[in-house]
């Protein structure tokens, strides 16, 4: 079946050119752009290893709101981008031999003694029509990971919050209203009695 | 055919191109983020990969998992990205030398 081998080179080609794309161009909103192009083929791929219902959240979340708010911010901030790629050359050589070295490393690992082959992990036969992602990976996360689950989301909550609250700005000259001294408001604040003589109707 | 070592070779590089590119950029706070996500992406790989080789659900759960905490994170990081600039007028991280470290 070589569909399966040119789709999963094609996306791979297409993802790494968007990861050598996001850590090499200069300006970011390009780089956030490379960025979405990334997930995009990593989507793929993981639709490839039929993990449906992730490859749909790896676009929905990340690239509809994660990379949307990254756009956001590249262009909310008036960066000022040419001192920011000082050195890209100098640490060139240091990165390269870094990265080279972690990869040799790795790769070797994976491909040493046919580890991850066909014989060790043969590729499983395809589910069937009627399985559903989706429903699977539901009854995963509401049975066996159900505490994990509303951990994550608590922590979500939490940033929700933190990042209010680290945003937030109260501007000088705005009319605000203090609910807690509203609440604390005596009667003396708020009415003043005057003591006046009674006055006689006019044109009487 | 396509094999596990097919994916995780994917991974391993990717992870490698983003360790790259934390040293190429490391003035740029924005890519720095970024590179973190390509991180995550790289594992994530890895971690679907093998649940779909194992036959094993529990995979694709850590993932969504770690898609959480990668989302909360990326929120988090931003707006300390903002207050920063607000504070300072640049994201460039060797003029960050308040603290004397």
């Amino acid at each position: 079946m070589p569909i399966y081998e040119i789709v999963f080179y094609a996306f791979s080609l297409v993802m790494l050119a968007g990861a050598v794309g996001v850590i090499t161009v200069r300006n970011p909103v390009y780089a956030a752009l490379c960025l979405v192009l990334t997930f995009f083929s990593a989507s793929a791929i993981w639709m490839l290893l039929e993990a449906e219902f992730l490859a749909i959240i790896l676009i929905v979340v990340y690239v509809g709101a994660v990379m949307v708010l990254f756009l956001f911010v590249v262009m909310m901030l008036d960066i000022n981008v040419a001192p920011l790629k000082e050195g890209f050359i100098r640490y060139l050589p240091v990165g390269i031999l870094v990265a080279a070295l972690m990869a040799a490393e790795l790769l070797v690992l994976i491909w040493s003694k046919g580890r991850f082959e066909a014989g060790a992990y043969p590729l499983p036969a395809p589910n069937p029509e009627e399985y559903s992602n989706t429903k699977a990976v539901g009854e995963w996360l509401f049975t066996n990971y159900l505490l994990a689950f509303e951990v994550a989301g608590v922590i979500l909550l939490v940033a929700i919050i933190a990042a209010v609250a680290l945003t937030l700005r109260h501007r000088a000259g705005g009319h605000r209203q203090n609910p807690s001294h509203q609440v604390r408001v005596e009667r003396d604040e708020r009415v003043r009695l005057v003591k006046m003589k009674p006055e006689p109707r006019q044109g009487s | 055919m396509l094999t596990l070592t097919h994916f995780l070779t994917l991974g391993a590089i990717l992870f490698s191109l983003s360790v790259t590119g934390i040293f190429l950029n490391r003035k740029n706070v924005i890519i720095l983020l970024m590179c973190i996500e390509l991180m995550l992406l790289a594992v994530n790989m890895n971690f679907v990969a093998f649940s779909r080789f194992l036959g094993n659900l529990d995979g694709q759960v850590f993932v969504f998992f770690i898609l959480t905490v990668a989302a909360a994170e990326a929120a988090i990081g931003l707006a300390i990205l903002v207050v920063l600039f607000r504070n300072r007028q640049t994201i460039n991280v060797t003029e960050l030398d308040d603290l004397k470290g």
